[in-house]
Protein backbone atom coordinates (compact mmCIF):
# COMPACT_ATOMS: atom_id res chain seq x y z
CA UNK A 1 0.00 0.00 0.00
CA UNK A 2 1.35 3.40 -1.08
CA UNK A 3 1.79 5.92 2.37
CA UNK A 4 0.60 9.66 1.54
CA UNK A 5 3.52 11.61 1.50
CA UNK A 6 3.03 14.24 4.11
CA UNK A 7 4.85 16.01 6.48
CA UNK A 8 4.64 17.17 9.84
CA UNK A 9 2.44 19.50 10.59
CA UNK A 10 4.41 22.76 10.69
CA UNK A 11 2.59 25.59 11.97
CA UNK A 12 2.31 28.31 9.97
CA UNK A 13 0.88 31.35 11.56
CA UNK A 14 3.56 32.23 14.05
CA UNK A 15 4.12 34.75 17.26
CA UNK A 16 7.99 35.87 16.92
CA UNK A 17 7.28 38.90 16.09
CA UNK A 18 8.45 42.26 17.66
CA UNK A 19 6.30 43.44 20.34
CA UNK A 20 6.76 47.12 18.65
CA UNK A 21 4.69 45.50 15.38
CA UNK A 22 1.98 44.54 17.96
CA UNK A 23 1.80 48.03 19.42
CA UNK A 24 1.52 50.17 16.17
CA UNK A 25 -1.56 47.93 15.55
CA UNK A 26 -3.24 47.89 18.44
CA UNK A 27 -2.48 52.20 18.31
CA UNK A 28 -3.98 51.63 14.89
CA UNK A 29 -7.22 49.82 15.67
CA UNK A 30 -7.63 52.36 18.67
CA UNK A 31 -7.24 55.50 16.38
CA UNK A 32 -9.82 54.13 14.01
CA UNK A 33 -12.28 53.59 17.06
CA UNK A 34 -11.63 57.01 17.59
CA UNK A 35 -12.78 57.95 13.83
CA UNK A 36 -15.58 56.06 15.15
CA UNK A 37 -16.64 58.28 17.70
CA UNK A 38 -15.96 61.49 15.45
CA UNK A 39 -18.14 60.10 12.75
CA UNK A 40 -21.17 59.36 14.87
CA UNK A 41 -20.83 63.77 16.28
CA UNK A 42 -21.01 64.60 12.11
CA UNK A 43 -23.32 65.85 10.26
CA UNK A 44 -24.43 63.67 7.70
CA UNK A 45 -27.31 61.87 6.71
CA UNK A 46 -28.16 58.13 8.42
CA UNK A 47 -27.11 56.29 5.40
CA UNK A 48 -23.69 58.42 4.85
CA UNK A 49 -23.14 57.65 8.42
CA UNK A 50 -23.74 54.18 8.24
CA UNK A 51 -21.27 53.63 5.32
CA UNK A 52 -18.61 55.33 6.97
CA UNK A 53 -18.81 53.53 10.05
CA UNK A 54 -19.26 50.31 8.31
CA UNK A 55 -15.97 50.86 6.07
CA UNK A 56 -13.69 51.68 9.38
CA UNK A 57 -15.36 48.74 11.26
CA UNK A 58 -14.11 46.34 8.74
CA UNK A 59 -10.86 48.28 8.41
CA UNK A 60 -10.64 47.79 12.49
CA UNK A 61 -11.80 44.11 11.99
CA UNK A 62 -9.29 43.50 9.04
CA UNK A 63 -6.04 44.76 11.24
CA UNK A 64 -7.34 42.39 14.24
CA UNK A 65 -7.84 39.40 11.52
CA UNK A 66 -5.11 39.39 10.23
CA UNK A 67 -2.57 40.70 13.18
CA UNK A 68 -4.28 39.70 15.93
CA UNK A 69 -5.47 36.64 14.72
CA UNK A 70 -2.61 35.93 13.08
CA UNK A 71 -4.75 35.18 9.89
CA UNK A 72 -1.61 36.53 7.69
CA UNK A 73 0.47 34.30 8.89
CA UNK A 74 -1.50 31.33 7.71
CA UNK A 75 -1.47 29.32 4.25
CA UNK A 76 -3.45 31.43 1.62
CA UNK A 77 -5.48 28.66 1.10
CA UNK A 78 -6.99 28.77 4.49
CA UNK A 79 -6.73 33.00 4.04
CA UNK A 80 -9.37 32.67 1.07
CA UNK A 81 -11.21 29.32 3.04
CA UNK A 82 -12.34 31.41 6.23
CA UNK A 83 -12.82 35.11 4.37
CA UNK A 84 -14.76 33.87 1.28
CA UNK A 85 -16.87 31.45 3.30
CA UNK A 86 -17.38 33.97 6.22
CA UNK A 87 -17.85 36.85 3.51
CA UNK A 88 -19.91 34.53 1.56
CA UNK A 89 -22.55 34.04 4.01
CA UNK A 90 -22.96 37.39 5.84
CA UNK A 91 -23.34 39.03 2.06
CA UNK A 92 -26.26 35.89 1.56
CA UNK A 93 -28.18 37.65 4.76
CA UNK A 94 -28.50 40.75 3.02
CA UNK A 95 -30.87 40.45 0.56
CA UNK A 96 -33.90 41.66 3.15
CA UNK A 97 -33.09 45.43 3.28
CA UNK A 98 -35.85 46.77 0.61
CA UNK A 99 -38.22 44.68 2.48
CA UNK A 100 -37.20 47.02 5.54
CA UNK A 101 -37.77 50.17 3.70
CA UNK A 102 -41.32 49.02 2.45
CA UNK A 103 -42.18 48.87 6.02
CA UNK A 104 -41.98 52.64 6.16
CA UNK A 105 -41.83 54.12 3.09
CA UNK A 106 -44.32 51.51 1.17
CA UNK A 107 -41.72 50.87 -1.41
CA UNK A 108 -41.05 49.02 -3.50
CA UNK A 109 -43.88 46.71 -4.53
CA UNK A 110 -46.24 48.14 -1.95
CA UNK A 111 -49.77 48.50 -2.31
CA UNK A 112 -50.21 51.16 0.34
CA UNK A 113 -49.36 54.92 -0.03
CA UNK A 114 -45.50 56.29 0.66
CA UNK A 115 -45.62 56.89 3.88
CA UNK A 116 -47.69 54.92 5.46
CA UNK A 117 -46.92 52.26 8.13
CA UNK A 118 -48.90 48.99 7.87
CA UNK B 1 2.33 -2.38 6.46
CA UNK B 2 0.70 -1.73 10.05
CA UNK B 3 -1.80 0.64 11.26
CA UNK B 4 1.25 2.07 13.75
CA UNK B 5 3.61 2.33 10.87
CA UNK B 6 0.96 4.17 8.34
CA UNK B 7 0.39 6.85 10.94
CA UNK B 8 1.77 10.32 10.77
CA UNK B 9 4.86 11.06 13.51
CA UNK B 10 3.30 12.37 17.09
CA UNK B 11 -0.06 11.67 15.23
CA UNK B 12 -2.79 8.78 16.52
CA UNK B 13 -2.73 5.78 14.67
CA UNK B 14 -4.82 5.71 11.66
CA UNK B 15 -4.12 9.40 10.46
CA UNK B 16 -3.49 9.39 7.13
CA UNK B 17 -3.93 12.79 6.05
CA UNK B 18 -1.95 15.89 7.14
CA UNK B 19 -4.10 18.83 8.47
CA UNK B 20 -6.32 20.88 6.03
CA UNK B 21 -4.09 24.59 5.37
CA UNK B 22 -1.80 22.89 7.87
CA UNK B 23 -4.07 24.14 10.09
CA UNK B 24 -4.12 21.43 13.61
CA UNK B 25 -7.15 20.21 14.38
CA UNK B 26 -7.84 22.61 17.65
CA UNK B 27 -7.55 25.13 15.73
CA UNK B 28 -9.92 24.51 12.73
CA UNK B 29 -12.26 23.93 15.11
CA UNK B 30 -11.96 27.39 16.66
CA UNK B 31 -11.97 28.90 13.32
CA UNK B 32 -14.99 26.80 12.14
CA UNK B 33 -16.82 28.14 15.07
CA UNK B 34 -15.55 31.64 14.64
CA UNK B 35 -17.27 31.61 11.56
CA UNK B 36 -20.07 30.31 12.47
CA UNK B 37 -20.40 32.83 15.91
CA UNK B 38 -19.68 35.56 12.99
CA UNK B 39 -22.66 34.70 11.12
CA UNK B 40 -24.87 34.73 14.25
CA UNK B 41 -23.86 38.36 15.01
CA UNK B 42 -24.32 39.25 11.82
CA UNK B 43 -27.66 37.71 11.45
CA UNK B 44 -28.34 39.62 14.76
CA UNK B 45 -27.77 42.71 13.59
CA UNK B 46 -28.48 42.81 10.59
CA UNK B 47 -32.05 41.94 12.02
CA UNK B 48 -31.35 44.91 14.54
CA UNK B 49 -31.01 46.96 11.24
CA UNK B 50 -34.53 45.74 9.49
CA UNK B 51 -36.28 46.51 12.54
CA UNK B 52 -34.67 50.10 12.89
CA UNK B 53 -35.57 50.91 9.14
CA UNK B 54 -38.96 49.87 9.64
CA UNK B 55 -39.55 51.39 12.62
CA UNK B 56 -40.88 55.50 12.42
CA UNK B 57 -40.13 56.04 15.81
CA UNK B 58 -36.68 54.82 16.40
CA UNK B 59 -34.90 56.70 19.64
CA UNK B 60 -31.92 57.58 19.87
CA UNK B 61 -31.75 58.45 22.99
CA UNK B 62 -27.79 57.74 24.42
CA UNK B 63 -26.09 61.02 25.83
CA UNK B 64 -22.43 61.33 25.18
CA UNK B 65 -22.08 61.29 29.37
CA UNK B 66 -22.42 58.89 30.44
CA UNK B 67 -23.18 56.44 27.61
CA UNK B 68 -20.38 57.42 25.08
CA UNK B 69 -18.00 57.55 27.24
CA UNK B 70 -18.90 54.22 28.87
CA UNK B 71 -18.63 53.03 25.45
CA UNK B 72 -15.28 54.44 24.92
CA UNK B 73 -13.78 53.15 27.92
CA UNK B 74 -15.07 50.00 27.35
CA UNK B 75 -13.16 49.80 23.84
CA UNK B 76 -10.09 50.66 25.27
CA UNK B 77 -10.74 48.29 28.03
CA UNK B 78 -11.60 45.32 25.44
CA UNK B 79 -9.01 46.27 22.79
CA UNK B 80 -6.34 46.35 25.18
CA UNK B 81 -7.20 43.08 26.48
CA UNK B 82 -6.55 41.92 23.22
CA UNK B 83 -2.80 42.54 23.03
CA UNK B 84 -2.17 41.57 26.48
CA UNK B 85 -3.77 38.32 25.38
CA UNK B 86 -1.36 38.39 22.39
CA UNK B 87 1.59 39.27 24.14
CA UNK B 88 0.58 36.52 26.43
CA UNK B 89 0.17 33.65 23.54
CA UNK B 90 3.47 35.07 22.28
CA UNK B 91 4.92 34.30 25.74
CA UNK B 92 3.90 30.62 25.97
CA UNK B 93 5.06 30.17 22.06
CA UNK B 94 8.43 31.29 23.31
CA UNK B 95 8.18 28.89 26.63
CA UNK B 96 7.98 32.25 28.81
CA UNK B 97 5.64 30.16 31.16
CA UNK B 98 5.06 33.00 33.92
CA UNK B 99 4.92 35.41 31.69
CA UNK B 100 1.72 33.67 30.12
CA UNK B 101 0.25 32.93 32.64
CA UNK B 102 0.41 36.56 33.85
CA UNK B 103 -0.69 37.96 30.49
CA UNK B 104 -3.35 35.46 30.01
CA UNK B 105 -4.72 36.79 33.62
CA UNK B 106 -4.35 40.43 33.29
CA UNK B 107 -6.54 39.34 29.97
CA UNK B 108 -9.47 38.10 32.01
CA UNK B 109 -9.06 40.98 34.29
CA UNK B 110 -9.64 43.37 31.22
CA UNK B 111 -12.62 41.06 30.60
CA UNK B 112 -13.93 41.02 34.20
CA UNK B 113 -14.39 45.15 34.54
CA UNK B 114 -15.56 45.26 30.41
CA UNK B 115 -18.58 43.46 31.70
CA UNK B 116 -18.72 45.23 35.05
CA UNK B 117 -19.09 48.50 33.63
CA UNK B 118 -21.91 46.78 30.47
CA UNK B 119 -23.71 45.85 33.87
CA UNK B 120 -23.18 49.43 35.19
CA UNK B 121 -24.56 50.55 31.68
CA UNK B 122 -27.37 48.22 31.59
CA UNK B 123 -28.88 49.12 35.62
CA UNK B 124 -28.60 52.53 34.55
CA UNK B 125 -30.62 52.42 31.29
CA UNK B 126 -32.94 49.89 33.42
CA UNK B 127 -33.18 52.96 35.78
CA UNK B 128 -34.19 55.31 33.20
CA UNK B 129 -37.16 53.16 32.10
CA UNK B 130 -35.93 50.93 29.66
CA UNK B 131 -36.42 47.47 29.52
CA UNK B 132 -36.51 44.61 26.81
CA UNK B 133 -40.53 45.63 25.92
CA UNK B 134 -40.82 48.85 26.82
CA UNK B 135 -38.91 52.27 26.79
CA UNK B 136 -39.43 56.13 27.69
CA UNK B 137 -38.33 57.41 24.61
CA UNK B 138 -40.00 55.33 21.06
CA UNK B 139 -40.63 51.83 19.90
CA UNK B 140 -40.34 49.01 22.38
CA UNK B 141 -38.03 47.38 19.71
CA UNK B 142 -35.38 49.85 20.60
CA UNK B 143 -35.08 47.91 24.20
CA UNK B 144 -35.49 44.43 22.79
CA UNK B 145 -32.32 44.60 20.23
CA UNK B 146 -30.02 46.64 22.40
CA UNK B 147 -30.54 44.01 25.30
CA UNK B 148 -30.72 41.52 23.20
CA UNK B 149 -27.33 42.28 20.84
CA UNK B 150 -25.12 43.52 24.14
CA UNK B 151 -26.24 40.91 26.32
CA UNK B 152 -25.13 37.81 23.19
CA UNK B 153 -21.50 39.66 23.59
CA UNK B 154 -21.66 40.12 26.72
CA UNK B 155 -22.36 36.62 26.90
CA UNK B 156 -19.50 35.57 25.13
CA UNK B 157 -16.87 37.79 27.09
CA UNK B 158 -18.12 36.29 30.28
CA UNK B 159 -17.34 32.70 28.91
CA UNK B 160 -14.26 34.47 27.82
CA UNK B 161 -13.30 35.36 30.89
CA UNK B 162 -14.03 31.83 32.31
CA UNK B 163 -11.80 30.13 29.58
CA UNK B 164 -9.18 32.50 30.18
CA UNK B 165 -9.02 31.47 34.10
CA UNK B 166 -9.49 27.82 33.86
CA UNK B 167 -7.11 27.74 30.69
CA UNK B 168 -4.55 29.66 32.35
CA UNK B 169 -4.33 27.92 35.51
CA UNK B 170 -4.19 24.55 33.62
CA UNK B 171 -1.47 26.14 31.29
CA UNK B 172 0.26 27.11 34.95
CA UNK B 173 0.07 23.82 35.65
CA UNK B 174 0.97 21.61 32.73
CA UNK B 175 -2.08 20.00 31.47
CA UNK B 176 -2.52 22.33 28.74
CA UNK B 177 0.21 23.77 26.52
CA UNK B 178 0.97 27.04 24.37
CA UNK B 179 -1.20 25.57 21.61
CA UNK B 180 -4.17 25.66 23.37
CA UNK B 181 -3.34 29.26 24.59
CA UNK B 182 -3.23 30.37 21.41
CA UNK B 183 -6.85 28.77 20.23
CA UNK B 184 -8.46 30.57 23.49
CA UNK B 185 -6.79 33.50 22.37
CA UNK B 186 -8.44 33.14 18.77
CA UNK B 187 -11.39 33.68 20.67
CA UNK B 188 -10.93 36.46 22.68
CA UNK B 189 -10.09 38.37 19.56
CA UNK B 190 -12.60 37.52 17.90
CA UNK B 191 -14.79 38.89 21.01
CA UNK B 192 -13.19 41.75 20.68
CA UNK B 193 -13.90 42.30 16.55
CA UNK B 194 -17.36 41.66 17.04
CA UNK B 195 -17.35 44.55 19.41
CA UNK B 196 -15.81 46.75 16.56
CA UNK B 197 -19.15 46.21 14.74
CA UNK B 198 -21.19 46.33 18.01
CA UNK B 199 -20.39 49.95 19.24
CA UNK B 200 -21.20 51.85 16.00
CA UNK B 201 -24.06 50.16 14.99
CA UNK B 202 -25.55 50.04 18.08
CA UNK B 203 -24.75 52.85 20.05
CA UNK B 204 -22.99 55.01 17.90
CA UNK B 205 -26.23 55.20 15.24
CA UNK B 206 -28.15 56.12 18.45
CA UNK B 207 -26.40 59.24 19.67
CA UNK B 208 -28.63 61.50 20.61
CA UNK B 209 -28.18 64.98 18.67
CA UNK B 210 -28.97 68.15 20.51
Amino acid sequence: MDIPDVQPHEPAARYADSITKYIVIYVCILALAGVQFVIAYTHLSGTAMFARMLFVALAEAGLALMFFMHLWGEKRGFVLFVLILTGFVIMAMQYGWTDSYRMELGVPYSQSKPGAVQ
Amino acid sequence: MSQAEMSLPGHPVGTLTAPAFSVPAKKMAMWLFIIADAATFAAVLVAYGFLRNGSPNWPTPFRFSPTVLNAMLMTFILVTSSLTMLLGVRAAKAGDKPAAFLWTMITAIGGLIFAVLHLREWLGMIHEGATLFHNPWGTGLFGASFFSITGLHLLHVTAGVIALVAVGVRYKGGRYGADDLEVLGLYWHFVDLVWMFVVPFVYLLNVAHQ
